[in-house]
């Protein structure tokens, strides 16, 4: 195939392979998709540096101390971190090919990032009643892109989720579906790292302030 | 023709088989050592804050940002699985380099902001206006 035998009048045959050995499908699949998450974790720096520089800027309206509800963070980010490790457990059950309790334990993923979401929403629109939106200060228009970047991100990860459970469903655990929901994991991972900048950057450090 | 070319493959230089460190997984023994750290290091900051436990701020904060710092490692090693061997060291590497360019970017940001609200400062002095 590749190999072509180039030399044989001299003592000792000479090889030379001209084609790149082949790669099984899918083999740089994670390399690729944990650069794009470097990419993704640079736009996330460039948020809290800008939230970093204008946080404190609150043009005489309301700051963190006014509008943060430390409850509610704390409960926020338990959904975070309980869907993490059930989408860890998701990971486990695909590895044993069990479809069923992969299925189930997406989906519990799936709800917990709904409470997220959800929290995070009314969050957003307790503040935006108080007055408290993106206009009102260069704290609150970094405090919005920042969090709400991270929400949109978590958005997406949803709809990739309910995406990859209609393919399973439909396909069963094929070698390109346990490679999507391994992408999947590391986003969902990713964006539970990113949430542990927020919450301390943004709301324990905002408290404090 | 498929065992023709896997022998060519395992003498092109052993490529290919390492395919999957990169998608190591953990245990469940793991994920549960991660999910038991990651609950510690998310509620003694928050108790921190919440309580006031610490009468010096910047002591609180300085102890919340190595606590997050902590967990950060945390969900790297145990859940996204980062290693030096995974991919033959490629992931590592990039990893390296995006957090060269994190605090180079968030230092950089902050220090020259920092330096230029302080030095920029309108001085409201007007005994120097001609």
């Amino acid at each position: 195939m590749t190999v072509a035998t180039v030399s044989t009048q001299g003592s000792e045959p000479v090889f030379h392979v001209i084609d790149e050995h082949a790669h099984p499908e899918g083999a740089s699949t994670m390399l690729g998709f944990w650069i794009y998450l470097m990419s993704d974790c640079l736009i996330f720096a460039m948020l809290f540096a800008t939230y970093g520089v204008l946080g404190g800027n609150y043009a005489a309206g309301p700051a963190p101390k006014d509008l943060f509800d430390l409850k509610l963070v704390a409960l926020n980010t338990t959904m975070l971190l309980l869907s993490s490790i059930t989408y860890g457990f998701a990971m486990l059950t695909m590895e044993k090919s069990r479809i069923g309790a992969t299925q189930i334990w997406l989906a519990i993923t799936g709800l917990f990032g709904l409470a997220f979401l959800g929290i995070e929403l009314t969050e957003f629109a307790h503040m935006i009643h108080e007055g408290a939106t993106p206009q009102r200060s260069a704290f609150l228009s970094s405090f919005f892109t920042l969090v709400g970047t991270h929400g949109l991100h978590v958005t997406f990860g949803l709809v990739w989720l309910v995406t990859l459970m209609v393919q399973t469903a439909r396909f069963g655990l094929t070698e390109a579906n346990r490679r999507r929901l391994m992408c999947l994991s590391m986003f969902w991972h990713f964006l539970d790292v990113v949430w542990i900048g927020v919450f301390t950057f943004v709301y324990l450090l905002g408290m404090l302030r | 023709m498929t065992t023709d070319s896997h022998a060519l493959h395992s003498a092109a230089g052993d490529h290919g088989h390492h395919a999957h460190d990169g998608a190591a997984h953990g245990s469940l023994k793991t994920y549960l050592i991660g999910f038991g750290l990651s609950v510690i290091l998310t509620a003694v900051p928050f108790w921190l804050v919440m309580i006031g436990a610490i009468a010096d701020k910047a002591v609180t904060a300085l102890i919340v940002l190595v606590l997050a710092a902590a967990q950060i490692v945390v969900h790297m090693v145990y859940f996204l699985h980062m290693n030096t061997r995974s991919e033959n060291g490629w992931t590592m590497m990039a990893l390296i380099f995006t957090v060269i360019m994190v605090v180079i970017a968030l230092t950089g940001s902050l220090w020259v902001m920092h330096h230029l609200n302080v030095n920029m400062m309108p001085l409201h002095d007007m005994s120097q206006m001609p």
